[in-house]
């Protein structure tokens, strides 16, 4: 049935995406896909009121919406020692059966009334208690205490405030049922600054639940995070129940951190997670898995290092690569402690190296979730330059804006087809490509550039045209909040 | 690490012709409890090489802990296996995931390459001159 869906008015473009991997999740495989959204009418699409269709009963609803915690599977939390398990949508405010919505309270009372009887008596018998709870985007709320149902009477307008949204065409008032609620009580705990090992691009804590969500991370699920860094999105994976495995370039970052007491391991004990099975030094370019090793991970979960804020770097001398000095041994004496050099790593290269991670390493259903630097062109990302595999389907983009030059856009990718000779050929062969050209690769991927070039430079580079149109950007906030 | 990491890691540095398994070279190790988990093992028992994690238990000196045949699925699913600490569920379980190897190195089988472990961490990242091209 069609249920009204509620969310909190921020992250937009990643709303109805965790809904449907909530979906399959808790509904099973090929349900998220099922999952059917429309807009109450004269509703702009970044406007917290939808409605969707969910394949399932009201059971399922609740999950998504995180009503009783009991309501979830005894299979997801079996092996958890941890009873605050965090199990469903951090977006999602609430889901409701509707009753009736109008324009007028008049046209809602209308509405209510003429809703099936039997949709509603089960809720109005004399021995139940219930309370009716005001809410309204942009106004006032009123709350009471513990009731066995609640009801809820939602209005939207303008009355000069549009938090952000453009103007509403149409005053609309909804009654509904609260079917579930949201329970973003824990976010707190995680939240960075609390957090005692932190790098510079340390993941926040709501944005690592949302991927951990779309990597479907749960009890007995093994969860890969190839450019681990301090942890963050291991953390959130972890907190779900999956088992996770990381690793990084960078020995600083996953052995010593800041001492003893402050590192990789100490931010899993600090939350009481299970720490992490493995966390090991390795070059996603250079992988160290033995031959014959694939599909262990069910998930792939990371933010690669795109040359924005840190740039990747991959084995092979920098000096090497350039030419600048010719190839030399390191002495047998001086082995054990030389310090690698290592090159740039181009986004391209990069991204090439985990979709072949990905389809090496993922089970078939597995899921690859990972954030994708877009140079935003008029004011929007476009679609057409996101990586494509043979092996992947795209389930979902959710695109936040950065600055007016670029916005990171999560794409959530399943493994529909195996991992075959062809295609290991096929990467083997796009390998030699990158390594032949790769100062060709280096200057087409640089980002760094195009995001930090003064304005009149980049406009210069597209033939005097503004590159960026100032009066394009939205007046609302959009995919901003 | 653990020996289930082992169990997934090769050489990769020039020269290595499969570069596994990894010869194990253990300074310190340790015990560390941890929840057993069923369906995770019985998951993970298919990619796991046996001989490969047979001859690690070895290495450690515990050549009782693991018999030459992999268990079978039946004798993981047993009843009572996770409670009974002789169960081959909990071998199995204790070889993979309850042992770490604080230092020591994993060593290439074709190149002798050191990869050195250190505070639990091992180190595969190769030297510049031992890319392949």
């Amino acid at each position: 049935m069609w249920y009204l869906c509620v969310f909190y008015h921020r992250l937009l473009d990643y709303r109805r995406p965790e809904v449907q991997s909530l979906a399959e999740l808790f509904g099973g495989p090929g349900a998220g896909d099922a999952v059917e959204w429309r807009m109450p009418e004269n509703h702009h699409v970044d406007s917290p009121f939808h409605l969707v269709r969910l394949p399932g009963d009201e059971r399922l609803a609740a999950q998504i919406a995180n009503r009783s915690k009991s309501a979830s599977p005894d299979r997801l939390i079996h092996h958890h020692s941890l009873a605050k398990l965090l199990l469903a949508g951090l977006l999602v405010k609430g889901i409701y059966e509707l009753w009736g919505q109008g324009t007028t309270y008049e046209e809602l009372e209308r509405a209510v009334m003429a809703y099936p009887e039997e949709r509603k008596l089960p809720y109005l018998t004399p021995e139940s208690t219930f309370k009716i709870v005001v809410d309204s985007f942009g106004k006032g709320r009123v709350n009471l205490k513990k009731p066995d149902h609640k009801f809820f009477v939602m209005e939207t307008d303008d009355y000069g405030c549009n938090n952000g949204l453009p103007p509403v065409a149409q005053r609309t008032v909804f009654f509904g049922r609260e079917v579930g609620a949201a329970d973003r009580h824990l976010l707190p705990t995680y939240q960075l600054k609390s957090r005692k090992y932190i790098g510079p691009t340390a993941m926040d804590a709501e944005m690592a639940f949302l991927m951990a969500n779309q990597g479907l991370a749960r009890p007995g699920k093994l969860v890969y995070d190839p450019f681990v860094g301090t942890g963050s999105i291991l953390v959130a994976a972890a907190h779900f129940g999956a088992m996770t495995m990381g690793a990084d370039i960078d020995i600083r970052v996953v052995r010593d951190g800041r001492g003893p007491d402050c590192n990789i391991w100490s931010n899993f004990e600090q939350y009481k997670l299970p720490e992490p099975l493995c966390i090991l030094r390795a070059d996603n370019n250079v992988p160290p898995w033995r031959p014959g090793l694939k599909e262990v991970f069910d998930a792939i979960i990371c933010d690669p290092p795109y040359g924005v804020r840190a740039g990747g770097r991959k084995s092979g001398g920098r000096k090497l690569i350039k030419g600048t000095v010719a190839p030399y041994t390191v002495p047998d004496e001086k082995r054990d402690s030389h310090i690698p050099s290592t090159a740039p790593y181009s986004l391209a290269e990069c991204v090439h190296d985990l979709l072949h991670l990905a389809a090496r390493m993922l089970v078939m259903g597995g899921r690859l979730v990972f954030f994708f630097p877009v140079v935003r062109e008029d004011g929007v990302a476009n679609p057409a330059k996101y990586p494509e595999h043979p092996c992947f389907r795209l389930l979902a983009s959710c695109e936040q804006i950065l600055s007016m030059r670029y916005s990171r856009v999560l794409l959530t990718m399943v493994k529909v087809g195996p991992y075959t000779e062809e295609v290991e050929k096929a990467a083997e062969e796009r390998r030699r490509e990158f390594r032949e050209n790769h100062h060709k690769w280096m200057e087409e991927g640089n980002l760094h550039s195009a995001v930090f070039s003064p304005a009149d430079q980049a406009a210069a580079a597209a033939d005097g045209k503004p590159a960026i149109d100032r009066d394009s950007k939205p007046k609302y906030r959009g995919k901003y909040v | 690490m653990r020996l289930l990491t082992h169990n997934m890691l090769a050489s990769n540095a020039r020269g290595a012709v499969t570069g596994y398994p990894l010869k194990l070279q253990v300074v310190k190790w340790s015990t560390k409890e941890a929840e057993p988990n069923p369906e995770f093992l019985r998951g993970m028992l298919p990619k796991i090489d046996w001989p490969a994690l047979v001859a690690a238990t070895q290495a450690l000196g515990l050549p009782e802990l693991l018999p030459e045949a992999p268990p079978t699925d039946a004798e993981l699913s047993a009843e009572g296996a996770a409670a009974d600490e002789g169960s081959a569920l909990r071998r199995l379980h204790r070889a993979l995931l309850e042992i770490h190897i604080e230092e020591g190195s994993l060593v290439c089988p074709d190149t002798d390459r050191c990869f050195p472990i250190s505070r639990g961490v091992p180190n595969m990242l190769l030297h510049e001159d031992e890319v392949r091209n």
